[in-house]
């Protein structure tokens, strides 16, 4: 059998379509509906979307009180802020760090850039979860740095930095660096020194001209950096749960609590809402971003 | 000038320190003989102690062997309908439903693991309850999870590849009669073959790297090998998991210098072809 072009097509752009319909956006459906259930003792552990009391026609059972729940415990809001304040904090981390990086990558040889930017990214290729772990070894107490500290006389009681808000931060950071330098590099790669060296001629200093020319013009990929980290930074479960503070939850970390350790499937599906209305702005920005990027390709 | 260009150089040296002494100290503590990590036991150490330990372990052994044959399934699967996907996104022009399609490859990118995985695991207990299968959650979900935000990848990767060409080779052969399904393999297929075996890797790393969704669509006796270290590390460091680390940074490396040579090779052969060429018609 020979399928017609428009068919072919239909196909090709269909299989995907479907598959990602079906394990993508319905589970994202699937949480919503759940989120406006209680827990019950039953299998599944919620109470369902339409029941058949009295008569034949059914009723529909929408619960507000896995939200309202969210709302009367500061244990929610207060980790909820608190992701927020890590992932902001790590991201302008990352672009402190990965902005000079990237531009010193951006302005040297090509020869030596293919080799630097595999540098860059070779770490990625390694687990992320034993990169992680590898900061355990040397932050903790009795670990490399303090040791190293206490040998070269720096310090004489080791430094407190595993289980705290610094090591959640080098965590985001060290494992997120890559996501920040790549996006940030392919913008600056394209800008035209001659521009530089037009306002050094006119006078200015070299770091009002990056202030004045470079900067404005990276503002896209700066953005593009920010929201690859920000976005997976604010439901982290790896790192906090590995390196950090155990008095002071993640958002992400909450939500995999009450759904494996309290069982309540609704509280668990109301906090993945919750985290998705803060996200879903930035989200969307980086998604025209993406798709402005390649419509500039073709 | 000068100084700036010296700033952000030292910058970027600093940068790859930070990058790389983590790993570096995980290859050096695993020789280490001693019990407790990172303390180095001088007088017997180097030692592959902890590499023996590693393979008398069963668990690790087994969580590992299970992950090799999921990342291998689910990479394929990516790659199949992420090369379906960015062929329709980059050749199709404005179909309907494009947005859709488009949208939902770049968001499985970005979305928190935590959220991917909840959403998938309700999704298969909703399946189960409405047409009786998948039979409880284990390897079988795993893999459909980890084809789903693998796929996501490759259809960027070959996406922005076939951006990258123009069409007309494909129109030239579609215009000489070829069908679509031979121009295809003829065509498109050699020429997006770097992006689908690129793509193909990383998916697989994906998924042989992947712990949070894996632990929501997970059951009992189908631990991966990232849950393994996970439930291990959790309480501390251990050296054995040093010696597999440094095993799994050994892999990678030989593979990279294994990819970059094979690249040089086909390049110094591609020059040397257009040079013959070259010659043979002055």
């Amino acid at each position: 059998m020979r399928l017609s072009r428009a068919a072919g097509r239909r196909w090709v752009a269909g299989v995907p379509t479907f598959w990602l319909l079906l394990l993508f956006l319905i589970p994202f459906l699937i949480v919503f509906r759940i989120s406006f259930s209680e827990v019950r003792l039953a299998i599944p552990p919620y109470t369902p979307l339409l029941t058949w009391h009295h008569s034949w026609w059914p009723s529909i059972e929408l619960h507000g009180s896995a939200y309202s729940f969210l709302f009367t415990d500061s244990l929610y809001v207060s980790s909820y802020l608190y992701s927020v304040k890590v992932a902001a904090i790590s991201t302008l981390l990352c672009l402190l760090i990965g902005y000079p990086m990237a531009y010193a990558i951006a302005r040297s040889s090509p020869s030596s850039r293919s080799v630097l930017l595999m540098l860059i990214v070779l770490p990625f290729w390694t687990s992320f979860l034993l990169r992680v772990y590898a900061w355990i070894g040397l932050l903790k107490n009795n670990g490399v740095i303090n040791n190293v500290l206490m040998y070269l006389g720096v310090i004489h009681h080791p430094l407190v930095m595993l289980q705290t808000d610094f090591a959640v931060y080098i965590g985001i950071v060290y494992s997120y660096l890559p996501f920040m330098i790549l996006p940030l590099y392919a913008n600056l790669e394209k800008h035209d020194p001659a521009l530089l060296e037009a306002a050094a001629d006119l006078g200015a200093r070299p770091f009002r001209a990056f202030l004045r020319v470079t900067l404005p013009q990276s503002l896209a990929g700066i953005v593009a950096g920010s929201l690859l980290v920000f976005i997976p930074a604010v439901g982290e479960y790896v790192i906090p749960t590995l390196l950090g503070r155990t008095d002071q939850l993640m958002i992400g970390r909450v939500l995999s609590d009450e759904f494996f350790e309290n069982r309540d499937w609704p509280v668990a599906s109301a906090v993945a809402i919750l985290i998705l209305l803060l996200l879903v702005i930035p989200i969307m920005l980086f998604q025209r971003m993406q798709r402005r990027e390649l419509e500039a390709a073709q | 000038m000068k100084s700036r260009g010296l700033f952000t150089r030292v910058a970027l040296v600093l940068g790859l320190i930070f990058l790389y002494a983590p790993i570096l100290s995980m290859v050096i503590f695993s020789f280490n003989n001693s019990r407790l990590v990172t303390v180095w036991d001088a007088v017997n150490s180097p030692t592959l102690k902890w590499y023996g330990v590693l393979m008398h372990n069963s668990q690790i052994l087994g969580a590992a062997w299970l992950s090799i044959r999921i990342a291998l399934v689910s990479a394929t699967g990516a790659v199949i309908l992420g090369t379906l996907a960015g062929m329709a996104l980059a050749r199709y022009g404005a179909f309907r439903g494009r947005m859709l399609l488009a949208g939902m490859t770049t968001a499985p990118i970005v979305m928190p693991e935590v959220i991917t995985g909840l959403s998938l695991l309700l999704l298969f207990v909703a399946l189960e309850q409405l047409i009786g299968w998948p039979h409880g959650v284990g390897a079988v979900t795993i893999t459909l999870a980890h084809i789903t935000f693998c796929m996501a990848y490759v259809t960027v990767v070959v996406q922005s590849r076939l951006t990258g060409f123009d069409e007309s080779l494909e129109e030239a052969a579609m215009d000489l009669g070829a069908r679509p399904v031979k121009v295809f393999f003829r065509i498109t297929l050699p020429l997006i073959l770097p992006a689908i075996a690129s793509g193909w890797l990383l998916a697989f790393t994906l998924s042989w790297d992947d712990l949070v969704i894996t632990q929501f669509v997970a059951g009992p006796g189908s631990s991966t090998l990232p849950m393994v270290i996970f439930s291990k590390v959790r309480f501390g460091v251990t050296p054995d998991i040093n010696a597999l680390a440094t095993i799994m940074v050994l892999v990678v490396a030989t593979g990279i210098a294994i990819s970059t040579i094979w690249m040089r090779y086909r390049e110094k052969r591609r020059e040397r072809d257009l040079r013959l060429a070259a010659a043979s018609n002055p």
